[in-house]
């Protein structure tokens, strides 16, 4: 390019993009102002850190509760996409203001909480009201086909059907996401199951091998939950072990009964507990059910909503329910 | 024949020597040691195997739990805590101030301080600046594609955190590279320590640092930082080291001091190979992008990870996000690889007139300058307009996968059955399932005839420690996974190597796919995978094959390429067959670039050990992932990934000596 071409293009550019700039003023100015007002008379919500533990009903909780905040209460909320683990972590640093689903974590309780002996950064904020089932599941196609399947007692009849190459010539049993709290080696060996637990690695994998299970009827066997978005879709049977009574889980080694219904509850930063954030009160009042939590799930998972836009539909259809979490 | 290989299997110190024992070949040795191998596991099948089962830990893990425990306690007064506390909020102020400049509100404003259109501005410029107007173009279009998938804000936070974690590489990593180009002991001490860090999977990077690091951008630019840093230091220490003495020595002779050598000659000879070793720090930079978004780390993984956890249905969203870091990729590889050979020409001389740079890079900072100041103005050109291309790309990805796994999936569980039945499984019950010193003599042995004493002694080395992380059982079920995936890797590059490197369109129709392929994030084909195949042993291979096969085929094809064409000139006038061709000429002749694919190829394949225990591939990946998950079993994990270190470095060192003797 010549030199005298390369400065009228570059002139001719300048003289463009001058004049466009040139016209008027713009629209953000203006909004900062109203943003500027509006934030001159919001409450002194401030900040609210929210973790986002990663499964979909934990989403459906964490975006509603968020949601709810922002605009009832005016705090500028960050969700924060993190593990169980991590999370708690992140209660003492200030990172994390609240864990809205907390399937239950004696360890992490003991090292957290004061008065578990803990460094007592974190505390409990009450139930969310929906219950945790963890057991042992199979697809529903099977049911249909070996009804006493639901059974324990029957299974050792059906193990040849779960074998796959990975369980050495026994069933296979589909181990959980390694999340979870799980005994099922243990369940396995104590009641003479002729089983073998083979680990999916993670909750996705747990989901595909569902999915594809009833989609091809393949048999299938093992641990889930609920709730899970995933029980619309695929309505999973639960199967029925030796009912859990109280202790039967205390020794790792020796457990031969069901999982316990969990209640899910919601902990907190004792910073955060102790702030006079407006929000403490809606964290501490979030109340709802499995079905509320499925149906947004269901909005996320399904229907490929975002979980703001999901959890602002939920609210905008459930003003009664919403209204009670904030008197 | 078996009295003669009955020595080294029994006594592995000591290794045949190749030349007084040329009567029988190396690979006699090797099939006898198999052989024997697995006359053992057969005999003391299951015993002695040290298997750990998964909710298990020994005393060891537990101490390393507890010692994660203790330094999360004691993180308000030990010093270590408060030093990493110290970088950790400066690394989250930094990221933080940038994200309000390009990706998040800047409140009160209801935008970034700049705009779309501005950053499109600015980033062309820079371009422009640096690798000329082609690529300046190719800037505004990729990053004008990433905007119209939908990912405008979380793309900014990706090259945000990229762009902190490179300079930080390159601040840290350049001396460092002058240091070891420069002082043979520094190189001495240097090199290991980078091996260790290149040939640690990622995930295990996560892991180590949770121990230290708080959440959020931090954990990401540090992470980013360590998996990062050793290309820029050691091309970079190699460019020093490639100026030619002659040139040193003329000047030297001008009584230059030390210090004059190393900012007049050295420094400005090496420029070229500096940048190259930066370009591929960032691209490493950029492939850590998904990882960081396991603990909160700003950006593209976000959205990956996410599609992961909503199963089959959004297959297509993780595509699209996953596209999104390709684009990004291609991006920053194309420029920063053009920065390089401009470089070159303007030292030569070369690049047009200076005038006319200076002009056309003033007029372009005038319009970068005006669209920065229309971002800040209209909405519309801050915030990326909505459009429904997103949508349109994941809903075909997402039928492309659903359609795949409906169809096929009765087909591939067949093939998943057949080759865990037939191959995974009894290479597993020799390798894993028989007695833990009878795999490892056998391992030693293996060594010695493929890599000498030093080869050995490596692997005596590396095998201790993983004796010692007491996850002996998990790390053989690993090892076999790497083996049987690297045959296939292997498999996969010969084929179609040998057809890129023989026909011109079959190279240019591969090419681009299998570069696509090498940056498309793992996590992103995981899930058609696991319909495919479900979760297993199988599928953690097939994950490792799709990652490692596109480098394992541009290197076959690239060494078959280089073959001299006089040789096959010479064959083919001979009368060879197209066959006899590719057997007896043009791969004999390449063995240097199979044997750099095969290496290459397991390194690729043992940094997706982590992955596919998140698919069920068991061993030391899902020890790690179960640690990482939870608490209780950290300990367990963190020995987990210093087992896939010690696995790594061993086949390394083996396949590396092999491949010289």
């Amino acid at each position: 390019m010549k030199p005298r071409k390369a400065s009228a293009l570059a002139g001719s550019l300048a003289t463009l993009a001058l004049a466009l700039s040139a016209c008027g003023g713009g629209d953000i100015d203006d909004e900062t102002a109203a943003n500027e007002a509006k934030a001159a008379d919001a409450g002194d919500c401030g900040e609210l850190n929210m973790a986002v533990n990663p499964w979909v009903g934990y989403e459906a909780d964490a975006y509603v509760v968020g949601h709810v905040a922002e605009t009832e209460l005016g705090c500028s909320v960050t969700y924060k996409d993190l593990k169980e683990e991590v999370s708690w972590q992140g209660f003492g640093t200030g990172e994390v203001d609240v864990v809205i689903e907390d399937w239950g974590h004696p360890d992490l309780e003991k090292q957290y909480f004061a008065d578990q002996g803990g460094d007592g950064s974190a505390i409990g904020a009450g139930t969310t009201g929906n219950v945790g089932i963890i057991g042992w599941y199979v697809p529903p196609w099977m049911v249909e086909e070996y009804p006493d399947i639901t059974n324990w007692e029957n299974l050792n009849k059906y193990a040849d059907l779960f074998e796959t190459p990975e369980s050495d010539g026994k069933g296979q049993f589909l181990g959980a996401d390694p999340s979870y709290v799980q005994f099922d080696e243990a369940i396995v060996e104590n009641l003479d199951l002729d089983f073998k637990v083979v680990f999916s690695g993670s909750e996705a994998a747990s989901i595909a091998a569902f999915e594809k299970a009833e989609k091809n009827r393949t048999p299938l066997i093992g641990y889930f939950y609920e709730p899970q978005w995933f029980m619309s879709e695929v309505p999973l049977v639960k199967v029925k072990l030796p009912a859990y009574t109280d202790g039967c889980q205390d020794d790792e080694k020796a457990v031969a009964c069901d999982y316990p219904e969990t209640e899910l509850k919601k902990v907190v930063s004792t910073e955060f507990m102790e702030s006079n954030s407006p929000a403490v009160g809606l964290v501490q009042n979030f109340q709802w059910t499995n079905d509320d939590q499925n149906l947004i799930a269901k909005y996320i998972s399904e229907d490929g909503m975002s979980p703001e836009d999901a959890a602002a539909k939920w609210v905008s259809e459930n003003p009664d329910k919403v209204e009670a979490w904030l008197s | 024949m078996t009295a003669t290989l009955e020595r080294p299997a029994t006594a592995p110190s000591a290794p045949p020597e190749p030349r007084s024992r040329r009567s029988v070949p190396r690979w006699a040795w090797v099939l006898g040691i198999l052989a024997l191998w697995a006359l053992a596991a057969y005999v003391g099948h299951g015993r002695s195997t040290m298997n750990l089962s998964g909710g298990s830990a020994t005393e060891l893990h537990d101490g390393l739990s507890q010692l994660k425990r203790d330094l999360i306690a004691g993180r308000d007064d030990n010093v270590l805590m408060q030093a990493v506390g110290a970088v950790s909020d400066v690394f989250n102020a930094v990221v933080e101030q940038l994200q309000r400049l390009v990706s998040v509100p800047a409140l009160p404003r209801p935008v970034p301080q700049i705009g779309w259109l501005g950053v499109l501005g600015i980033l062309g410029w820079v371009s422009l600046a640096v690798a000329g107007w082609r690529h300046a173009l190719g800037t505004v279009c990729a990053l004008t594609a990433v905007g119209l998938l939908g990912y405008w804000s979380t793309a900014m936070d990706t090259l945000v955190v990229t762009l902190v974690a490179v300079a930080i590489c390159v601040a840290v990593g350049v001396p460092l590279a002058v240091l070891a180009g420069t002082n043979r002991r520094v190189n001495a001490v240097l090199t290991p320590a980078l091996d260790v860090l290149q040939t640690m999977p990622s995930f295990v990077y996560l892991v180590l640092l949770t121990l230290f690091f708080s959440l959020g951008p931090a954990i990401a630019v540090a992470l980013t930082v360590l998996y990062a840093m050793p290309p820029v230091v050691r091309i970079g220490a190699v460019g020093l080291r490639e100026v030619s003495p002659v040139t040193l020595e003329a000047t030297d002779s001008l009584g230059q001091t030390r210090w004059q050598r190393l900012t007049r000659v050295q420094l400005p000879m090496a420029r070229r190979t500096m940048i190259v070793g930066v370009n591929q720090t960032t691209m490493a930079a950029l492939s850590m992008s998904v990882i960081a978004g396991f603990v909160d780390g700003p950006g593209l993984g976000k959205p990956v990870i996410r599609a992961l956890s909503a199963g089959m249905n959004q297959v297509g969203a993780g595509f699209t996000a996953g596209l999104a870091i390709v684009i990004l990729a291609i991006m920053l590889d194309r420029v920063t690889t053009a920065a390089s050979e401009r470089t070159e020409t303007i030292a030569r001389g070369g690049g047009g007139s200076r005038r006319t740079r200076r002009i056309v890079l003033a007029g372009g900072a005038v319009v970068a300058a005006v669209l920065v100041h229309l971002s800040r103005t209209y909405r519309s050109l801050a915030e990326f307009p909505e459009t429904s291309v997103g949508r349109t790309v994941a809903d075909a990805a997402q039928a492309v996968s659903d359609w795949t796994t409906d169809h096929l999936s009765v087909l591939t569980t067949g093939i998943q059955e057949a080759v865990t039945t037939v191959f995974i499984n009894p290479v597993q019950d020799v390798v894993a399932s028989s007695p833990w010193f009878v795999t490892g003599t056998a391992l030693l042995a293996l060594s010695a005839v493929l890599a000498g004493r030093a080869g050995a002694l490596s692997t005596l080395v590396c095998l201790a420690g993983i004796w010692l992380t007491d996850l002996w059982y998990d790390a053989m079920v690993t090892l076999t996974s790497v083996l049987v995936a690297t045959l296939f890797v292997m498999a996969i590059a010969l084929i179609l190597g040998v057809a890129m490197a023989r026909r011109r369109t079959v190279d240019r129709v591969l090419r681009p796919v299998l570069d696509a392929a090498q940056v498309m994030p793992a996590f992103v084909y995981l899930i058609p995978v696991l319909g495919l195949f479900g979760p297993n042993r199988f599928t953690a291979i097939v994950a490792g094959v799709v990652f490692a096969a596109p480098v394992a085929v541009k290197l076959v094809a690239d060494g078959v390429r280089q073959v001299s064409p006089t040789a096959v000139e010479a064959a083919t006038a001979a009368g060879s067959t197209p066959w006899q061709l590719i057997t007896k000429v043009q791969l004999p002749m390449a063995r240097s670039h199979l044997v750099l694919a095969a290496n290459q190829g397991l390194l690729y394949v043992l940094s997706m050990v982590v992955i596919g225990g998140l698919v069920g591939g068991g061993g030391l990946g899902y020890d790690v992932v179960f640690g990482f998950a939870q608490g209780a079993y950290y300990g367990k994990a963190l020995a987990a990934g210093i087992a896939i270190v010690l696995l790594a470095v061993m086949v390394d060192r083996v396949a590396r000596r092999a491949a010289a003797r």
